[in-house]
């Protein structure tokens, strides 16, 4: 591992609009240079993609980014950042991705020239590799589109390149049902660290040779799958809290092969990577509940530098376009955030987004920065990626426990049994790669899990 | 209690009045009732075994031991008593129990309660809230027929005339894969079957009035009613 010691050593450092390495955009919009900004993400609504409908597909692309350009300016909103998440057909087919990228970004330069408004296009290609079974990392006959992609899309403007990749998914879906965190390490600080360092190589490359920026990555298929999971009553609360942490080590290797942040939404382990590693990082809260549920929504903005929706549909709302609509929202609360910081209020406003949320979920109680630094520290004493999971986890069950025995966690009693349980399988786990490989490896499924797409 | 009740309601109908007997018999199935909940496969096959020793038919087992156990806990994961890994490893308790079980049971015997044609519609990779619906509706004695992820709609109709199923379930995530459900409907039209089979749909973007939109039978919120409603609609096609 890379990082050995933390770049934020102090709660009171960890704050929403200020990274210590900000990033600045072409259009020169400052990411973690102490205004939170706000990060508009769409989709489109209940409709086919298919050669014949890309007309109606661009046409919607055009309507989102125009709409809530429109609004960006009658709210005197001086930045935004547009994530485009493509859907399966648009890096299928890297030309209607590349054509999608530049009509918005056509917009977002013509509203620069016009407004001065500095809005940016962070292009995440959706990871391909997953469609096809098994899994094949690295010899995927869609690896190639997904890289065009990345490569014609940042040429077209897509300035700031992440991606949500799969590697190790197929191992932790079924691990995320069992409850089994043996697997869930090992679908991360193996199998999910090995992808995103062959991964993150080539997009860090991409971006060096087209002059865009690396963002980031997110575990969101892994930790966000635990949450909504979580949500549901499906799996315990404890359990998903301690999948999120060992997100961590997974997603900061994008950052310790050249990402430069923000790192994407709905990873919310952005705020242990900002500690760890001082980039900027994007969250999605309360403002995202038109995605999905979950028990962060004030929490979530504690630290963050962008402030996202993670998704919302292009469908006609009372008001006008659910876009424009949750433009408008973002807008208001990044205001908030930064009148805050104006009057000089941060550590207040910041206290009253964590007060409110920890004392009734294990997955945000994990999100206090308080916590989040001392898991982080946890995490990279690790001697190797296993290791810093296992100890990071090991650290928020110890940070639950503490909390449920004070009584300033609320718990129900089907959720204490867990902690327990997840605390014992964890101080028994094999603390290297080689011997947790050889541990996990006779149970896998051989027709789904290919090693040899690990390099193992 | 109420279980216990209509096992006991069951036994006598099955071994009369033999105080002795009906003893054993439910102290059996009680027992593989409470190994079932609590996922010990080891135990549960010796249990099966033992009870079949004793002269316990193999449907009584399957009938009033595993699927009285499978509802008891499918009723307490309803409940938010217990979380989804609890009720897998009761599954796999009860296949456990089955590969015992199997070599005895006497076709015809056990009533089958119906075949579900089960998959992710073509597009759409997300297989986890399927998976828990294929667990879901086997614990309730469905036979599944699980195509998997990306399935093509003419798939759903073939498998569906295949195996005489009563049901088709497709579920998708994805505001541009719930389309292909129509699709589905479709192809089930064009195989002739659309009759004999119902048709579910379930996933995030998915609602009743996009059900109604496109023709199918059902739509279900969540893994738990998705099963119920099946088991439902296979009982009704049987009548």
């Amino acid at each position: 591992m890379k990082y050995k010691n933390l770049v934020i050593n102090n709660p009171e450092d960890l704050v929403f609009g200020s990274a210590p390495f900000p990033v600045t955009t072409p259009r020169g919009l400052v990411i973690g240079g102490g205004e939170v900004y706000p990060e508009l993400n769409f989709t489109l609504p209940p409709m086919s993609i298919s050669k014949e409908t890309y007309g109606e597909v661009k046409e919607h692309y055009r309507e989102i980014v125009s709409g809530a350009l429109e609004r960006v300016r009658d709210l005197h909103q001086d930045g935004v950042v547009f994530e485009f998440e493509t859907l399966l057909e648009m890096t299928l087919d890297p030309q209607l991705g590349t054509d999608l990228v530049a009509i918005m970004n056509d917009l977002c330069e013509d509203a620069y020239q016009k407004y001065g408004i500095k809005s940016e296009i962070r292009l995440t290609p959706n990871d391909t590799r997953d469609y096809e079974r098994p899994v094949r990392q690295r010899s995927s006959k869609y690896l190639d589109n997904m890289l065009q992609l990345f490569e014609k899309g940042a040429k077209a403007g897509g300035n700031l390149l992440s991606i949500e990749s799969t590697g190790g998914k197929e191992v932790c879906d079924d691990a995320l049902m069992n409850c089994n965190i043996r697997d869930v390490i090992f679908s991360m600080a193996v199998l999910g660290v090995r992808d995103m360092q062959f991964l993150w190589d080539k997009i860090t490359d991409i971006a060096d040779s087209t002059r865009t920026i690396p963002g980031g990555d997110t575990a969101c298929g892994f930790g966000n799958t635990a949450m909504v999971l979580a949500e549901k009553k499906y799996i315990p609360k404890v359990f998903a809290a301690v999948v999120r942490i060992a997100t961590v080590v997974r997603t900061l290797v994008a950052l310790e092969e050249g990402a430069k942040g923000p790192d994407k939404d709905c990873g919310y382990e952005g705020p242990f990577l900002k500690a760890i590693t001082g980039t900027p990082i994007s969250m999605e809260g309360r403002t995202a509940a038109c995605a999905h549920l979950s028990p962060l929504g004030n929490i979530a903005g504690a630290c963050c530098d962008l402030w996202s929706n993670e998704s919302v549909t292009n469908i006609k709302l009372l008001a006008g376009m659910a876009p424009t609509v949750y433009m408008e929202q973002l807008i208001y609360d990044t205001r908030l955030f930064n009148q805050a910081t104006k009057f000089d209020g941060v550590e207040l406003y910041k206290k009253m987004m964590v007060e409110s949320d920890i004392h009734l979920d294990p997955q945000a109680l994990i999100l206090d920065p308080v916590n989040v630094i001392a898991i982080s520290k946890a995490i990279v004493s690790g001697k190797n990626y296993v290791d810093a999971a296992i100890l990071g986890c090991l650290k928020g069950l110890e940070i639950i426990q503490t909390h449920v025995n004070e009584g300033s966690l609320y718990l129900d009693d089907r959720e204490l049994v867990w902690i327990d349980m997840l605390r014992d399988e964890l101080s028994q786990m094999p603390r290297e790669e080689g011997l947790l490989v050889a541990a996990v490896e006779p149970s896998l499924d051989k027709n789904k899990v290919l090693l040899r797409e690990y390099g193992l | 209690m109420l279980q216990l009740n209509h096992l006991w309601i069951r036994i006598k109908s099955c071994y009369g009045n033999m105080d002795y007997k009906r003893e054993i018999i439910m102290n059996r199935l009680e027992t593989i009732i409470d190994l079932l909940r609590r996922g010990r496969a080891p135990e549960i096959k010796i249990e099966t075994q033992a009870a079949l020793d004793e002269g316990i038919s193999a449907a009584n087992i399957l009938e009033d031991g595993l699927m009285a156990g499978m509802q008891i806990i499918g009723d307490l994961f309803k409940e938010n008593k217990i979380f989804v890994p609890e009720m897998l490893i009761a599954a796999r308790a009860m296949a456990a129990s089955l590969a015992i079980l199997n070599p005895h049971l006497v076709s015809g015997e056990v009533k089958k309660k119906g075949t579900a044609i089960l998959g992710t519609v073509k597009g759409d990779l997300h297989d986890i809230g399927k998976n828990l619906v294929k667990i879901m509706m086997e614990g309730k004695g469905l036979v599944v027929i699980d195509l998997g992820v990306d399935v093509a709609p003419e798939k759903y109709a073939a498998a569906a005339k295949e195996h005489g199923a009563q049901i088709i379930a497709c579920s998708a995530l994805l505001t541009t894969t719930m389309t292909e459900m129509k699709r589905v409907v479709q192809a089930a039209v064009d195989a002739g079957i659309r009759d004999s089979v119902k048709i579910m749909i379930g996933g995030a973007p998915v609602t009743e009035s996009y059900k109604n939109e496109i023709g199918a039978d059902f739509y279900s919120a969540d893994a738990a009613t998705a099963s119920d409603v099946a088991i439902q609609a296979c009982l009704d096609m049987a009548v």
